[in-house]
């Protein structure tokens, strides 16, 4: 990509080893420490979500509420999504893979604002504590989505703890999808054009717009929650004369965009596994850009489509089903287009190959069953049913943390400076691949079949797909331990990384693995292309 | 454990022409999905790299493969909002003819009554081959109804109605859950519907009803709430006269008409004075609000309707275009009134 490529001498410190001792891990504005800050938090987050899921998989194995109370059980996939959705998917992939790569994709030394960046790791954290402390001083049981009246008259919960824990942690979104933006106007490197950009960077451009046009409805909407429940201020309760359904239209004008929030930086993965591992340049990248951006654009019109049964006009519910119909068609679209790369490449089968694939397959079945979603007359009997369990499921879990594992997998040499194991990887991927199959396609079943979620005892005949259900999550669990275990292992042990195991494109690629504080020795200055693999090939002498 | 259930029953005429449009879905998907697959898989395996050194051809796009896999989406889209949407008006559509049953949803059960005043809980006996329509309103949270065996799910608000209709086709036994969360005993929130033979239906509903039917139930409440001081059956109240006002459009002192459906009597009884009728700008109704429970209101609202013309005739229809002929006191509009746009709770 870049004609420069100079490596450091082994003995320059790397970003690593700048700098020892907590307090200049605490007092960082280097983008990559930040990012590897965010990492571990976002894991120790990720195994308390995970092990609130186990405890209901366990409680369903049997059609009767007798491993912990129904209202412990409320609580359990309460704070299961809270914890998920806000502290571990929203953050995931752009505060980690995308606060370490995206100043170093376009040869920059760090973000705009690298104190904001650091700023914004505190505010999470803050927001993080204030709601499990919410949680382990008595739990909330609203469901991740607080619904009105419940959350604000009925629920005895700690409510308003846990809804300012999401509110405060909000402004880290703010902070990051600003520092994003303004970094990706004003700091590539020369010769960096929009048209040059990793796809990587497109799609994080696209999710940092909606970070900062989203995030502040959901931070109003969290505090009007509280100031009824406090006050008595009749905004969403009938009985105060409020309106329940306002709620459910302001919660979802945010929740519907924060579901791209969390799947177009997987996709920004993705777009970069498949080019690296088929040597191949993105088919059609222009059009696989652009899909990003409109479904920025368009996720902000369909939130309507979470409410075909909760009163609304009929006519609403036809413009939102359209609209859902419409913002699916670049999803299509970049399915399309990868699948078309992996056409004549050159392919391996390299772990994070195997997580991009997985993530296609995950990602079409859970983009299919919205299709069922948004079909008006079919919603009204799978909405609110395990159907749309298993079909977010797949978006977000299928989609999105295969698409994290796959990034942290093929950026861990740059990451660490050392190579994963790969045997014991490629089972990984397997593992998740399959737990992850068996634990939600079930669910699908279940919902057509007509089981309502968020129920902690049901009818027996829904048993045995509990059952298979609950026997996959067990296999996912390991599946998602075995990452955790050998990245730590190979952190020291694994055989140290060249600086462009991949033979990859990026400019990521031509520095030092681990790259110096700096990122670059000298700014690159870019003279092709993102996934130039003809240059590649010239650089390589292979001609 | 449980024997395995793939397919759920299919027990109303809704029910059978949603499975044809989830079975073509499933087709259409199905096919697409493992089109990208197999493909996907036979790609990665037939130019699986041979040696660390090789570089392939590149391919940077094609314009027409793009447009054809943008285009062809999109149409197949299209037709399938087009069948949700026509499948969704038909739910949302009660025919004019359906028997009504009220609904009252609470933490955590279901009350249910019929006009005849038979009563029950947990439990909706319905008879086959006649449409029914619901009238469901919430004491607390929102719920909502949902009858997996009919396709029919609805949510239940707190104070307004919401409404909810389907035909039975197939005697039995069928689940009836609440679907919207709604805190603690939520799967418990639970019971069965019974569809039975139309003679079988009819002998069960004698049983009921002993304290009399819903209207004359709101007939005793319109007079022990002194609602007939003012609301005489002539023109010489002080107040609109309730004689035929179900189902039509009535007019607004802002020159707006609004359909006299059950969410705007509700309206009119607890906040008589939010929107001022047409001739009755001084209005002198007290409010009830807080005074009558959603029984009583729904009993009342089935005496209103009772005191309509003859059952059958006057049945208003949820989009609020009824046609029929209009009645003459003040208040209520004549067939030129133009109609409130899509915003009313009641209006769907």
């Amino acid at each position: 990509m870049s004609t420069l490529v100079k490596i450091p001498a082994a003995e320059t410190p790397n970003y690593l080893t700048e700098g020892r001792g907590i307090r200049s891990w605490l007092l960082t504005t280097d983008h990559k420490r930040i990012a590897l800050l965010y990492l571990a938090s976002v894991t120790v987050f990720f195994f308390i979500g995970g092990i609130f899921a186990l405890l209901m998989r366990l409680e369903l194995v049997t059609p009767a509420s007798d491993l912990v109370s129904p209202h412990t059980y409320n609580e359990l996939f309460s704070m299961h999504g809270i914890i998920m959705v806000w502290f571990f998917l929203i953050p995931s992939i752009p505060n980690t893979l995308g606060n370490f790569l995206i100043p170093m994709m376009i040869g920059a030394k760090d973000l705009a604002y690298p104190k904001i960046n650091l700023a914004s790791w505190y505010v999470f954290m803050l927001g993080g504590t204030i709601t499990l402390y919410s949680m382990f001083r008595g739990g909330v049981d609203t469901g991740w989505t607080f619904y009105t009246p419940f959350s604000t008259i009925y629920s005895n919960t700690y409510v308003v703890g846990a809804a300012l824990g999401i509110f405060v942690s909000g402004f880290a979104s703010i902070m990051t999808g600003l520092n994003f933006i303004v970094t990706i106007h004003n700091m590539r490197a020369p010769g960096m054009t929009w048209f040059r950009l990793p796809l990587f960077i497109w799609s994080h451009y696209a999710t940092s717009i909606i970070f900062v046009l989203a995030t502040p409805v959901l931070a109003v909407t969290l505090l009007m929650v509280a100031v009824e429940r406090i006050f008595q201020v009749g905004i969403f309760s009938s009985e105060l004369g409020g309106d329940p359904v306002l709620f459910q239209h302001m919660f979802w004008f945010y929740s519907h965009p924060a579901v791209y929030i969390m799947v177009l930086p997987g996709m920004a993965v993705v777009s970069e596994l498949v080019a690296a591992f088929s040597r191949k340049t993105i088919f059609g990248y222009t059009f696989v850009a652009f899909a990003s951006v409109s479904i920025a654009v368009i996720g902000f019109l369909v939130w309507g489509h979470h409410m075909f049964v909760a009163g609304t006009s009929i006519y609403a519910a036809m413009y939102f089903s359209l609209l859902s119909y419409v913002v699916a068609v670049p999803s299509a679209i970049k399915v399309f287009n990868w699948t078309a790369t992996v056409y004549k490449g050159s392919i391996s089968w390299d772990t994070p190959m195997l997580y991009a694939i997985g993530f296609i397959g995950l990602f079409t079945i859970g983009g299919m069953t919205g299709l069922f979603l948004a079909a008006l007359g079919i919603d009204v009997h799978v909405t609110d049913t395990y159907f749309v369990v298993a079909h977010f499921h797949y978006i977000m879990v299928g989609g999105t943390i295969m698409a994290f594992l796959g990034g942290i997998h093929y950026w861990w040499p740059k990451i660490s400076g050392r190579m994963y194991p790969e045997g014991i990887s490629k089972l990984s991927a397997l593992t998740v691949f399959l737990g992850f199959n068996l634990t939600f396609f079930p669910q699908f079943v279940l919902g057509y079949l007509g089981m309502p979620r968020r129920y902690a005892a049901y009818p027996p005949e829904f048993q045995s797909l509990h059952v298979l259900s609950t026997a996959g999550a067990t296999i996912l669990g390991a599946g998602y331990l075995m990452p955790l275990i050998y990245l730590f292992w190979s952190w020291h042990y694994g055989p140290p990384a060249p600086p462009n195991p991949w033979r990859a494109t990026g400019l990521e690629w031509q520095t030092s693995s681990p790259p110096p504080k700096q990122n670059f020795e000298i700014t690159p200055v870019v003279t092709r292309k993102a996934y130039d693999y003809e240059g590649m090939k010239d650089e390589l002498g292979l001609v | 454990m449980n024997s395995l259930q793939l397919l759920p029953d299919t027990a109303s005429t809704f029910a059978v022409q949603w499975n044809w449009l989830f079975w073509m879905l499933v087709a259409v998907c199905g096919a697409v999905s493992t089109a990208v697959a197999v493909l996907l898989i036979y790609w990665t395996l037939r130019y699986h790299r041979k040696n660390d050194n090789e570089f392939p051809q590149q391919i940077q796009g094609n314009i027409k493969v793009e447009t054809a896999w943008t285009l062809i989406p999109f149409i197949l889209f299209v037709g399938m909002f087009a069948w949700g949407a026509e499948l969704y008006f038909k739910i949302e559509k009660p025919p004019a003819n359906a028997r009504e049953v009220y609904v009252v949803a609470k933490q955590w059960m279901w009350k249910l009554q019929y006009t005849n005043g038979q009563r029950e809980i947990n439990t909706l006996h319905v008879p086959v081959g006649e449409p029914i329509r619901l009238v469901m309103t919430s004491e607390d949270a929102i719920h909502s109804f949902f009858i997996p065996a009919f396709r029919v799910k609805q949510d239940v608000l707190p104070a307004r109605y919401t409404t909810l209709w389907f035909q039975a086709t197939k005697p039995g036994k069928y689940h009836l859950f609440c679907a919207e969360y709604c805190g603690t005993k939520h799967s418990g929130m639970i019971g069965w519907v019974y569809a039975m033979e139309p003679h079988e239906f009819e002998r069960w509903l004698e049983q009921g009803g002993a304290e009399g039917s819903l209207a004359s139930t709101g007939e005793k409440l319109f007079h022990q709430f002194g609602c007939s001081n003012c609301h005489h059956f002539d023109s010489q109240g002080r107040c609109p006269v309730l004689t035929n006002l179900f189902g039509h459009r009535v007019r607004l002192l802002d020159g707006r008409t609004i359909l006299a459906d059950e969410t705007y009597i509700r309206e009119k009884i607890l906040r008589p004075r939010a929107e001022p009728i047409e001739g009755y700008l001084d209005s002198v109704m007290p409010t009830f609000e807080g005074q009558l429970n959603e029984e009583q209101l729904l009993a009342l609202i089935a005496y209103i309707k009772a005191i309509g013309p003859a059952p059958g005739t006057q049945q208003p229809t949820s989009s609020g275009t009824s046609s029929q002929s209009l009645g003459q006191q003040p208040g209520i509009a004549g067939p030129g009134a133009t109609s409130i746009s899509g915003s009313k709770p009641g209006d769907r």
